[in-house]
């Protein structure tokens, strides 16, 4: 299909690639090879060990056995920047950057412009701002990169990795930040880049992308190389057989349970702008959920709906303000214990900074919330805590080598599997889950579905946001819709639609 | 998944902090002069010498594995010395009355910190400064700038000798036959109740959560504020009892005592290897560390090294310490 000269010839080759952390091995004989103008789209369940490829090839591994060849000649990374020098670029899987530097400065970080440093400073300035209006980010640019949400620090890594023209690109599952706008957005971006002749690995969980964008899928599964295909030759339930290696209920299987009564109901809530700005972010919000019912809670990038469940859970003390009744008795949110304690859990949406002690081992993340259960009269209890952590490991297919793992070497699926088992260990009458298949690959998923259906069929109440579409529209029994901070609409699940849901959130 | 394992405890800090202490303990035993090093006594000496900095380096373990520094363990060291000194030789008050007043007294100061920490988010470098200052400053009041020691003054200006309490040689005291003096107790005392916070109890594991990621440990409902108050509140407890050994060791309060022990403490806590980062490290990791520390001192003093020479090699010894510990990450 690409008849141009410079298009469908080999840009990298990896082979026989083998790769063990402490004994441990990760990866045995696995391969990948890349064509210019392509999408490669690399799948395998959590822990399959597609990261860890990926951070082979961008020289943050350097110790491994096996061949790389770019542009047909043999390479060997000892550094990032060897591997940059070589034309590759990646945006990792959990973000490279740093939240106290403006937008501008992380962009070129690591290759400063430093002829005069004033002068190079409003040069900077402009070019950072220039290259975001491209990809369509129009954000102040000398503001501090944590100032903004998650979803916009997302695009500012990929407006990195694009600042150096390279021909290879790697993107570790971009889009699990993003919201639907913005995914198209980089979907632009990507297709300009094929044209350019650039090859572009491409890492999610998503079924839906894949299908959108690859023209060929490698698999590997338990790091090993299972195989690679066009993508019009590998049909979705194939492609699971692959990755899983046997066959998966593709449903969702969301099962309501009859109607409960009124668990958490909340009027003109209100929540001042964390960095002080004079508009709330979320704005005299009413809306209440039953027990054993599943709330959706639809929003673009800045609609609030994430700060309205952190305003609930007490994450912004005083700044979160309204009248809230926990089955009909009034409730002020006032700390995030205090939410705890009252049977309001929150299982954040960035697993990195609000979610994981990632310094710390699987067994105590996954107990941390929970801790007094497991310390009578303030003496821990190990042993119940490893059986705890070793119940969930099983329940939820956590991939580690052993439980006294650090969760920082725990690939990101499983860390956000580490993150579920925590919240569950608090035993909430009401959960609030922001992004809760965040990275989770599609048999875990399918299991997380599952244990809210299990959930709800004990009488919890679940509010939930998630950037995936189908997943909200199939697993919400009742779906509001938020734009700037106040709801714009509401719909049964058997009402709502995609482009329904779209319109209300655009405004 | 089991070679896992095996080669897990090459890698375990506690092997690379040991290896530290065993070539100091190999350096010890090459320059053994007047085989110094075969007599029990050296190393209970060692053991005497070190003690007071390692009770300080056991509240300094807690206060950094949270996240934190605490740069006033030194005034309050000598603030406590000098009290203890002041009610005890000067006003003739019980002596358990006293010890408690000094144990109030440092663990106040050590609240303090934390809940300016704490409460109003400042940096804990700048509060516990302002508190090493403050210390010092209220020591010195106390004291009126004089040595408390067992020369008192009279009424007329003359002075007259009173005998050092008996608690004083109690402390100072060897024992189980004359192989381990009490203040070595005092400090192995101080290590244990360490261990049973950090790995033995809740709010243990509230400080390590606080020093790995504080945003994750509040959402997670850990007691953030009283848990860092805690930790600077023992580590103002272990300062107080420093200061009382210290006390009876020099037969005096001093209030000029215990300038840059908190360098010395912290030194002590980074050789055995836990993080200044906060959220990783133990408290046996900080022993390992107090006795290279110690043995180090020792050798140089043993082999008549000048102190010139002394500070300049301790500090080659902790880069090199370091960097031992940061090998192969
Ligand atoms: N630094 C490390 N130390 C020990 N084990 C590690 C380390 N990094 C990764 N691993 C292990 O290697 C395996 C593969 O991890 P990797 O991050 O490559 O998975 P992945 O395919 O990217 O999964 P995900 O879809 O969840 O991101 C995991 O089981 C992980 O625990
Ligand atoms: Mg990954």
């Amino acid at each position: 299909m690409l008849q141009d000269d410079k298009k469908n010839i080999q840009l990298l080759s990896m082979t026989g690639i083998c790769k063990s952390f402490s004994g441990v091995q990760v990866l045995s004989d696995a391969q990948l090879e890349l064509r210019s103008g392509e999408v490669h789209i690399l799948a395998g369940e959590n822990g399959a060990g597609k990261s860890t490829l990926i951070k082979i090839l961008a020289g943050v591994h350097t110790e491994y056995t096996g061949t790389i060849h770019v542009d047909s000649k043999k390479v060997n990374f000892n550094s990032i920047h060897d591997a940059a020098a070589a034309g590759i670029s990646v945006i990792h899987q959990e973000l490279s950057l740093v939240p106290a530097m403006s937008v501008a400065e992380n962009i070129f970080l690591g290759r400063e412009k430093s002829r005069f440093a004033w002068l190079a400073k409003a040069e900077m300035i402009k070019k950072a701002s220039n290259m975001l209006k491209e990809i369509g980010l129009d954000i102040d640019v000398t503001r501090e990169l944590g100032d903004y949400p998650l979803s916009t620090q997302q695009m500012v890594e990929i407006c990195k990795a694009l600042a150096i023209n390279c021909r290879i690109i790697v993107m570790d599952e971009p889009t699990s930040a993003l919201t639907d706008v913005e995914v198209e957005k980089l979907f632009t971006i990507i297709a300009k880049l094929k044209q350019n002749g650039c090859g572009i690995i491409y890492i999610t969980h998503k079924m839906e992308e894949i299908y959108r964008i690859a023209d060929r899928i490698s698999v590997l599964r338990d790091g090993k190389y299972i195989g690679t295909a066009p993508a019009s030759e590998l049909n979705q339930a194939k492609l699971i057989q692959w990755m899983v290696g046997r066959e998966l209920n593709q449903q969702f299987p969301r099962h309501k349970p009859k109607d409960g009564s009124v668990a958490l109901s909340v009027k003109d809530f209100t929540v001042a702008d964390p960095s002080g700005k004079p508009f709330p972010v979320v704005s005299k919000v009413s809306f209440s959920v039953k027990t054993g019912e599943i709330l959706g809670v639809a929003g673009l990038q800045g609609s609030g709906n994430s700060e309205l469940l952190n305003g609930i859970f007490g994450t912004y003390g005083t700044k979160a303000k309204g009248k809230i009744e926990l089955e009909g008795k009034s409730y002020n949110p006032a700390t995030p214990s205090h939410a705890i304690a009252n049977g309001i859990s929150l299982l954040t949406n960035d697993r990195k900074t609000t979610g994981l002690v990632l310094g710390m081992n699987i067994v105590h993340n996954t107990t941390l919330a929970a801790l007094k259960k497991f310390s009578p009269g303030h003496w821990l209890k190990p042993a119940k805590e490893s059986q705890t952590a070793e119940h969930h490991k099983k329940a939820l297919n956590l991939k580690a080598a052993s439980l006294s793992m650090q969760v920082d070497s725990l690939s990101g699926g499983n860390q956000q599997k580490v993150a579920i088992a925590k919240w569950i260990e608090t035993e909430p009458k009401i959960f609030f889950l922001d992004e809760p298949t965040r990275g989770v690959d599609v048999g875990a998923k399918h299991e997380i579905y599952e244990l809210m259906n299990k959930w709800t069929s004990q009488g919890i109440a679940i509010v939930l946001i998630t950037s995936e579409m189908p997943e909200l529209l199939a697993m919400s029994d009742r779906i509001i819709v938020m734009h700037r901070g106040k709801i714009t609409a509401e719909y049964a699940s058997a009402d709502a639609t995609q482009e329904k849901i779209l319109q209300a959130a655009m405004g | 998944m089991k070679n896992g394992l095996k080669h897990s405890w090459i890698a375990s800090p506690v092997t690379r902090a040991l290896g530290a202490l065993i070539i100091i303990f190999v350096i010890g035993l090459i320059f053994n002069a007047d085989s110094a090093f075969f007599k029990w006594g050296t190393h209970r000496d060692m053991l005497r010498a070190v003690s007071v900095y390692g009770m300080l380096a056991c509240g300094m373990t807690m206060v950094i594995i949270a996240g934190g520094i605490d740069l006033s363990v030194g005034s309050i060291l000598a603030l406590t010395a000098v009290c203890f000194s002041l009610f005890t030789i000067h006003r003739g008050i019980n002596v358990f009355i006293a010890i408690v007043l000094c144990l109030c007294i440092g663990t106040l100061c050590g609240v303090c910190s934390g809940a300016f920490i704490a409460r109003f988010r400042i940096q804990p470098f700048i509060a516990t400064l302002a508190m090493m200052v403050f210390a010092r400053g209220v020591a010195k009041w106390v004291s009126g700038g004089q040595k408390i020691s067992t020369a008192v003054q009279q009424a007329d200006g003359s002075y007259k000798y009173v005998d050092v309490p008996e608690i004083f040689n109690i402390i100072n005291s060897k024992i189980l036959a004359n192989n381990i003096t009490v203040v070595t107790i005092i400090f192995l005392f101080c290590l244990l109740i360490s261990w049973l916070l950090l790995v033995k109890l809740r709010y243990g594991r509230y400080i390590y959560a606080i020093g790995g990621n504080e945003e994750a440990s509040r959402l997670s409902g850990v007691p953030v504020s009283r848990a860092k108050v805690l930790a600077y509140g023992l580590s103002g407890l272990f300062c107080a009892v420093a200061g009382i050994c210290q006390a009876a060791q020099e037969l005096q309060g001093d209030p000029e005592a215990g300038v840059a022990y908190e360098l010395s403490a912290i030194a002590m806590v980074v050789i055995g290897g836990t993080s200044l980062q906060g959220g990783r490290g133990s408290i046996w990791l900080t022993l390992i560390g107090v006795l290279t520390i110690g043995y180090l001192e020792k050798i140089l003093s043993i082999n008549a090294v000048g102190e010139d020479k002394r500070l300049m090699l301790t500090g080659a010894i902790i880069i090199a310490a370091v960097l031992l510990q940061r090998t192969k990450k």
